[in-house]
């Protein structure tokens, strides 16, 4: 098993014949069980056409009930993108990964808005996606540094992510699933509820969580793991270093409450039993630490 | 809390600029004028009459005030110093670097009677992924204080997308900060068009710090921030007309031309990451191994030779850089791309200090061999510990 998606699951691309989202159809294709998980693209311009033998439709809903893809991956640009969420999420899709970087704040703050009481759930956006190795590959991660096994990423970040990634296949250990859940400040699936997942998933042992400093979606997520978690998580947050002085003015620090700090969200992870490093070169290595 | 992630997508204005903005959604400001000059100064008070007038600052900082940014001027003449001690000074304030920044523009206001001073702000809130309204009875210059030590004096209403900020949340909270029910009406006209400005505008940011009440109860903006969310900018060319690059970071504007996330800082170890993550955790990992990161910079997912290339000659640019330590874990950008970036920008400059490469990920075999046949003194880093490790060496005992 694995969470989110597996070799069973059917993709469609909106945004199929830009650039970006050609590039990775094509090595999303190429990936493991690609060839058969790619099945629609979307582009309300060119229906009836084709991209390497993948269908394009004119709507979600369209390629939903042609194809029965039930995910889709979104690499519409910034301006359109929102609404190329909104029209999945109509479509009463499984799942949304949005890769797209740049999207306007408000733009997703309507659109989550218009998400409440919907069962699809979303996944950024300005993420890399989401893999299960040697299943199936969504999004701009490099594939060929995954390999299957017993471990869960959850991160905010995409290459930090593959740093994690690489430390633990230095030393042999491969993963279940991982998730970028990306770095807006409003956005999809939040680290608490992949960990959650993680937690269910039979085949997940353990969880690299890589948070970043703001907001604190890492402090809530250690706050669930300490009351529900049955397996060890490990983390780094990104930015302990970062200076001060740029920041939001005073009404980002009021609404913070002077939270959000590296060291405060390490502080939580330490209180709430979650192992963390202040050495983002060590995550692997702590990750091994905890394994029984 | 910052996020570095975010620091790119907030263009600041000026307070007068920001004051023009609120007075189109119905916000009550003092009459001012903005002047580029004394003489100008004196004409605008003379245009505005009455006999007290404020001069303030120019400046994207916060914090002019304390700084001696801002004056109060009873006469003519009066107004003639202080715009001439103001305007060319280097304020400094807490929000600016320790040498301050320039002041080029003033704002000459009509003074103000003020009873009371609040404080109201917006910003988007990541916990409820709404925007946050933001009300206290303490306005005035330590907000922040307030906010830390007494929090009860804090109230915040997250807006609801589909209804907008409605009358009785509004209204409820002029009420809880302090204003008096004949003003009520006016401080809900003021929030209304304070959300409806935020939205808008895409604003990122809007604060009124202090909204005062005045003698006679009027309620009224005395100081206004907006910033905004670049990522929203295409679809307000109006507002980038109002960009201010006298008040930006020369090697940031530089940087922002190459579409590159870069940010400035005091150490003398430059970077170049692909990534914010990684960007952020590489200048962890310098500082863990005794080190100090001169700029933090995210060539993102799409780099460029060229890209690299005119990153190198910002860092280069930095007089005090010591080392220079490239950090790339390639998924979209490859390893071979980042490679030949590094050699055609070290032939192109004159790599005056020790550069450290880590590569790993897309074409990392093919990476290695460019930097390896170049012929350039480059140093090795196998992963990211050994990458920093080496960096700070090199930093520390100058030329490699």
């Amino acid at each position: 098993m694995s969470i989110l998606i597996n070799k069973n699951t059917r993709v469609m691309t909106q945004g199929i014949t830009g650039k970006t989202g050609q590039f990775h159809t094509k090595m999303g294709k190429e990936y493991a069980n690609g060839k058969n998980c790619y099945v629609a693209g979307v582009n309300p311009k060119k229906p009836g056409e084709s991209y390497e033998g993948i269908p394009i439709f004119a709507t979600v809903k369209e390629a939903k009930q042609k194809t029965g893809a039930n995910v889709s991956v979104i690499y519409v640009p910034p301006p359109f993108a929102a609404a190329a969420i909104d029209e999945a999420v109509e479509a009463d899709l499984d799942l949304v990964i949005c890769i797209t970087e740049g999207i306007p704040v408000r733009d997703m703050i309507r659109t989550k808005y218009k998400m409440q009481g919907k069962r699809t759930k979303l996944i950024g956006p300005n993420c890399p996606g989401v893999i299960t190795p040697d299943e199936i590959k969504i999004g701009i991660m490099p594939g060929h540094i995954h390999k299957k096994g017993r471990i869960g990423v959850v991160s905010r970040s995409g290459t930090l992510t593959y740093e994690a990634v690489g430390q633990l296949m230095e030393l042999g250990l491969g993963q279940s699933s991982c998730v970028g859940i990306g770095g807006d400040p409003v956005n999809g699936l939040k680290h608490v509820d992949v960990l959650r997942m993680f937690n269910d998933d039979p085949e997940t042992d353990a969880v690299i969580m890589v948070g970043e400093i703001g907001g604190s979606d890492e402090e809530n997520a250690a706050r669930w793991v300490k009351a529900n978690m049955k397996k060890p998580v490990v983390g780094f947050i990104a930015g302990v270093t970062a200076p001060p002085g740029k920041r939001m003015g005073h009404a980002g620090a009021i609404i913070s409450g002077g939270k959000g700090t590296a060291q405060e969200k390490l502080a939580v992870m330490e209180e709430c039993g979650i192992k963390a490093t202040k050495n983002p070169a060590e995550m692997g290595k702590l990750l091994k630490s905890v394994l029984k | 809390m910052l996020s570095l992630r975010s620091t790119a997508t907030r263009m600041k204005i000026h307070e007068y600029q920001a004051k023009e903005i609120l007075r189109k959604y119905g916000v009550a400001t003092p009459h001012g004028i903005p002047c580029f000059s004394v003489d100008e100064a004196i004409k605008a008070a003379r245009d505005l009459g009455g006999k007290v007038w404020v001069v303030k600052a120019q400046i994207h900082a916060g914090g002019r005030g304390k700084g001696g940014g801002v004056k109060v001027a009873k006469s003519e003449a009066e107004v003639r110093e202080s715009a001439g001690k103001i305007l060319g000074m280097m304020l400094k304030t807490h929000q600016t670097g320790p040498e301050g920044q320039k002041v080029r523009r003033l704002l000459v206001e009509e003074g103000a009677d003020i009873r009371k001073e609040l404080y109201i702000g917006m910003v988007v809130d990541r916990g409820t992924q709404r925007v946050a309204l933001m009300a206290s009875s303490e306005g005035g210059m330590d907000i922040e204080e307030v906010a830390a030590k007494t929090p009860e004096k804090i109230h915040k209403i997250f807006v609801d997308p589909g209804t907008g900020l409605k009358d009785a949340e509004a209204d409820d909270v002029a009420t809880k900060i302090g204003i008096p029910a004949a003003s009520v009406p006016q401080a809900r006209a003021i929030l209304k068009g304070l959300y409806r400005a935020f939205e808008e505008t895409d604003a990122s940011l809007a604060e009124i710090n202090p909204l005062i009440l005045t003698g006679d109860g009027k309620v009224v903006a005395l100081d206004a921030k907006i910033n905004f969310d670049d990522n929203a900018l295409f679809r307000h060319p109006d507002l980038q007309q109002l960009r201010d690059l006298d008040e930006e970071d020369p090697q940031e504007v530089e940087a922002s031309k190459y579409d590159l996330n870069y940010i400035q800082l005091d150490g003398d170890i430059g970077c170049l990451v692909n990534g914010a993550g990684l960007a952020m955790a590489t200048m962890d990992i310098i500082k863990l191994y005794g080190g100090a990161p001169a700029n933090f910079l995210d060539v993102g997912g799409g780099a460029t030779t060229e890209k690299v290339t005119e990153a190198f000659k910002i860092m280069l640019r930095i007089p005090h850089l010591k080392a220079i330590l490239v950090n790339i874990f390639g998924g979209i950008m490859k390893c071979d791309v980042i490679a030949a970036g590094v050699v055609a920008a070290a032939k192109q400059v004159s790599l005056r200090v020790p550069l450290v490469v880590r590569l790993e990920g897309t074409n990392v075999d093919l990476g290695k061999k460019i930097l390896a046949e170049s012929g350039l003194p480059i140093i090795s880093g196998s992963n990211m510990a050994d990458a920093a490790q080496k960096v700070v060496a090199a930093a520390r005992g100058g030329r490699a």
